[in-house]
């Protein structure tokens, strides 16, 4: 089976969630990558190098510069006409692509899959992570998106893919990129971090946001993460959000500070390798998943473990 | 213009889904069931829009049984105009669905259709934008700000590191995301005035689609239980538990 896996990235390097989609498309055969961007001959270098990797097309083009399902979906469908199955991270680019592929294809998409369980037979989460499906597909071509955190990440180096460039597609001149603003971070990316520092509605404030859990996070260098109602309460930029509708992770260690633990937030935490909840409230549904529980006052404990450890 | 918001019924999202123990699916017999959270998100922005001026009439629609009328008539008292209601017993996949909306888009030349960004059952994240990919219209997906400007609309996106505005031609697909608004609640008179408000009745082959499921569900089961945590009685037993574990600074 040839599977094409679109490749995310920043304009200069693949970004983690490829390579954890390249791993469970090399479960399914031959994998070749799709590079689409402008002046991306740098990320198409790379992408080369992954391992297992085999063709590497690449499409540099004004119109794919900004990831336009639009302009993107039908150069994808145009080369699926060569291949078997399309795979995307399920990132929020690739969430935004790959149903419109699919519908352009007349195939159903499986959305989120956990693990290949054989050639059109997966399993996926479904109903917050309270529940996971087997679904076989029936459809001629598959379309895939991969929960990042479930697979192993290829390695970024010991391939030898070959670079074609891919001259299809264009402006399909009904959608432009206006702008963006994006959050500032000189930390770990939420959804790669090997430590979690997650701070809930208990903390009151921003302002208590930044005094206890960011020392924490700095000096465990880890990422930053936050509950929904932390981020509705205008405590963090939404982005931080870990959750159902937020982002779901998996580090090793996931620090729950003053978070009740509402299915929707579990959603996205729940198979971190060690869970530690800090929170006053000793029935926080939190203390059922999590492996490490310390009931006390979020501002007086977590300075103090900031301070010891 | 008018704006197109197709809702779904769905297990109440406060509610702890259980899965039947033959493994056949989660069960929904006698549990609490309403408008999936993200669509009433979608009904309340149609909503604002032609408070503004900008929409004209709203049409809600359900792809379901006939108990999604209730859900329809939730997005009646809202303040949709009306609604149709395209019945059936079978789970009807979002293929299927994006078809089925195509035809009734194909129908009533809707401005804009607003949907949620994903059902919170199957949590698939994909109706809306297979629905722009059959219409050919472009597409803003999980939307936290919706501005019509003339022939076009800017749609404010949130995007794994922040925010990212695009600008679409109309007519336009549009899904929410949790930040877009808060939804209003119906109010008894509103309620009450719902019940008369127009509500057709079709079915999937009056708009000549096959529902028949692409994607078979061999099983579902639990996922794997966490085992059992301790409790630990200060931060100096927590921070050796860590230390153990080798997290430190």
């Amino acid at each position: 089976m040839k599977t094409l896996v679109w490749v995310e990235h920043d304009g200069s390097a693949v970004k983690d969630a490829t390579l954890a989609a390249v791993t469970a498309a090399s479960k399914l055969g031959e994998v070749h990558l799709l590079v689409a961007g402008e002046g991306v001959e740098g990320v198409a270098k790379a992408a080369s190098e992954i391992a297992g990797v085999g063709k590497v097309h690449v499409a540099d083009n004004v119109a794919f510069g900004h990831n336009l399902p639009e302009n993107v979906a039908p150069l994808v469908a145009e080369l699926m006409e060569s291949h078997d199955a399309f795979v995307a991270p399920a990132t929020t680019t690739g969430k935004n692509i790959a149903p419109r592929v699919a519908a352009l294809l007349d195939v159903m998409q499986i959305s989120e899959i956990l693990s290949v369980e054989g050639p059109k037979t997966f399993t996926r989460p479904i109903y917050a992570g309270n529940a996971i499906a087997t679904v076989e597909s029936s459809d001629a071509k598959l379309v895939l998106t991969v929960r990042g955190t479930a697979f192993e990440k290829a390695a970024t180096s010991g391939g030898s893919g070959t670079v074609e460039a891919v001259s299809a597609g264009g402006d399909a001149g009904i959608s432009s990129f206006v702008g963006a603003e994006i959050a500032k971070q000189d930390r770990p990316e939420l959804t790669s971090a090997k430590i979690i520092v997650s701070g809930g509605r208990a903390l009151g404030s921003s302002e208590k946001y930044e005094e206890v859990i960011v020392p924490l996070a700095d000096k465990l260098g880890a990422a930053l993460g936050a509950s929904r109602a932390a981020v509705d309460a205008g405590y963090v930029p939404n982005d931080y959000q870990v959750g159902q509708t937020g982002k779901i992770v998996a580090p090793e260690v996931y620090f729950a500070i003053g978070i009740s633990g509402a299915i929707q937030h579990l959603a996205g935490m729940k198979d971190s390798k060690t869970i530690v909840a800090i929170n006053k409230d000793e029935d926080a549904p939190i203390f059922q998943v999590a492996d490490f529980g310390l009931v006390a006052d979020l501002f007086s404990a977590v300075p103090e473990l900031t301070g010891k450890i | 213009m008018k704006i197109l918001v197709p809702v779904k019924r769905v297990l109440d999202y406060n509610v702890k889904p259980r899965v039947k123990a033959d493994g056949t699916g989660v069960d929904l017999a006698n549990v609490k069931m309403s408008m999936n959270p993200f669509d009433e998100i979608a009904v309340e922005e149609a909503i604002r829009l032609k408070e503004k001026g900008v929409a004209t009439e709203i049409v809600a629609v359900s792809v379901g049984p006939a108990k999604a009328q209730e859900t329809l008539r939730t997005a009646l008292a809202m303040g949709a105009d009306r609604a149709i209601l395209v019945q059936t017993d079978d789970a009807v996949e979002p293929l299927a669905v994006a078809k089925i909306l195509k035809a009734i888009a194909d129908g009533e030349q809707p401005g804009l259709v607003i949907l949620g960004k994903q059902a919170i059952d199957d949590d698939n994240n994909q109706t809306g934008q297979m629905l722009a990919a059959l219409t050919g219209w472009a597409q803003g997906t999980f939307a936290s700000a919706v501005n019509v400007e003339g022939d076009s609309v800017n749609v404010t996106r949130e995007v794994d590191g922040g925010l990212e505005t695009v600008k679409l031609k109309l007519p336009a697909i549009v899904t929410t995301d949790l930040r877009l608004n808060e939804p209003r609640y119906a109010s008894l008179p509103n309620i009450m005035k719902a019940k008369s408000k127009p509500l057709d009745t079709k079915t999937p082959a009056d708009y000549g689609v096959d529902t028949a499921p692409r994607v078979k569900t061999v099983k579902v089961s639990e996922p794997p239980v966490r085992s059992a945590g301790i409790k630990v009685a200060d931060v100096d037993e927590l921070v050796a538990k860590l230390k153990a574990m080798g997290v430190h600074s």
